[in-house]
């Protein structure tokens, strides 16, 4: 990206005010180094937004989503439940425990005999080892504490597994993605493989990538989950929306997680 | 892609058609009989021309036509028009309103890999909402009010 204009000494001091701008500048997108939110081909919604939200998810202290990202870390060290434990009972301090976690989430589960995200995960041993109630899907409570997890996996490059026992959930993940639903007869690929970087009016596509959930959307003025996400686009397309842990979600949230495999987990996102 | 006729029959069911305040004229959604040749539909759907003044109206209706979602039309009250699909400025000197019509009664019936919808087609979808169940997008005259519109950009 950096220009260099040889020659003419006088403009020497212009040309590196101009690469300064540059360097912190995506406008111009095509030829733009997007930095680690670029892996080859893939870019995260970061590089498909306006600067003045980049900025607010840039800035920990800026990102509102902290709010949540804090009611998680306190739950993390709360005991709950019967059997008198909290999740730092077993699992101490979670910059360790739970470090590389969120980035290979959705995972198969055995004893269920199909795929887990985090969000189910977290309730299932609240239920199991702490005997504690369930949190309610997209509760401050469950945002946060999912957040909280996937956070500590900043920045480490998405990894989920499709082979093995994953591998017919993952096919049918990648069934829903290119089946056109709703009355407006879409599928998710229409928009996000054929037409990213097309615009909808003033919404610009992005790739659907889902590195950086559970995000908060400026729209919605709170943090939500990926579910909560494909439910607004399957009601954009007028198409009936599943439930919040619904497994056709599940298998869904695998496809779309390989997608973008390698690019890095991001919670919590912001964006428009 | 060689296209046979094709007679698409009407189906007795009347559905009250309501979408948001914009219930035009109560309209009965049945839909007509139209025929396909040539990837085109020459006849108006509903016998007469539609009316240009209201098809634009229509473009812009995000809950109706939507064109601008998608399209650059000339409608520069309108700030933001979508990059997805081509430009229609000009679009009545490159297509006869036949085309325009089947295009927009079922655009897949030309290109089945397109991402337009079917702005008059009511069943053959997966998981269709309640309330848009059994309906199309838009009435026979409607489409026709959009007919007359695209074909006055010319």
């Amino acid at each position: 990206m950096r220009k260099s204009i040889q020659g003419i000494g006088a403009l020497a001091a212009l040309a590196v005010a101009f690469s300064a701008f540059a360097g912190t500048a995506f406008a111009g997108k095509d030829k733009m180094n997007f930095g680690k939110y670029q892996v080859g081909e893939l870019r995260t919604g970061y590089t498909f937004s306006t600067p003045e939200t980049r900025a607010i998810q840039d800035d920990d202290f800026e990102n509102p989503a902290f709010l949540w990202v804090d009611v998680g870390e306190a739950l993390w060290n709360k005991k709950e439940g019967k059997a008198g434990k909290s999740c730092a009972s077993c699992h101490k301090n979670a910059s360790a425990s739970m470090r590389g976690v969120g980035a290979r989430y959705p995972v198969f589960n055995k004893k269920l005999g199909k795929l887990q995200n985090l969000e189910q995960r977290i309730n299932q041993e609240r239920v199991e080892k702490m005997q504690a109630k369930p949190l309610k899907y997209e509760s401050k409570e469950l945002l946060g504490l999912t957040m909280f997890v996937r956070n500590q996996s900043k920045d480490m490059p998405i990894n989920v597994s499709i082979d093995g026992p994953a591998a017919p959930f993952f096919e049918k993940g990648k069934k829903f993605y290119f089946q056109r639903r709703g009355q407006l007869d879409m599928a998710c690929a229409n928009c996000h493989v054929d037409n990213p970087g097309g615009m909808i009016r003033a919404n610009l596509l992005s790739q659907g990538q889902s590195n950086g959930f559970p995000l908060y959307r400026l729209k919605w003025q709170k943090p939500g989950s990926l579910h909560r996400r494909f439910r607004g686009c399957n009601k954009q397309v007028r198409a009936k929306p599943y439930s919040y842990g619904a497994d056709e979600y599940v298998n869904l949230e695998l496809y779309v997680a390989w997608r973008g495999q390698g690019l890095p987990v991001e919670t919590p996102a912001v964006r428009m | 892609m060689g296209f046979k006729t094709l007679a698409i029959s009407a189906l007795g069911v009347a559905l009250s058609f309501t979408l948001g305040t914009f219930a035009t004229a109560a309209e009965k959604n049945m839909m007509v009989k139209f025929v396909v040749k040539d990837e085109a539909i020459a006849k108006s759907l509903t016998g007469k021309p539609g009316n240009a003044v209201k098809g634009r109206k229509l473009a812009i209706n995000r809950k109706l036509g939507n064109c601008l979602a998608c399209h650059v039309m000339p409608i520069p009250e309108q700030t933001f028009h979508g990059l997805i699909g081509p430009d229609l400025n000009g679009v009545a000197g490159r297509r006869s309103a036949g085309e325009v019509r089947l295009l927009i009664v079922n655009p897949k019936l030309v290109n089945p890999d397109t991402i337009m919808p079917a702005f008059y087609r009511k069943d053959g979808f997966e998981r269709v909402m309640k309330k848009f169940q059994g309906k199309t997008m838009l009435s026979a005259e409607q489409v026709e009010d959009l007919v007359a519109y695209t074909m006055t950009l010319k």
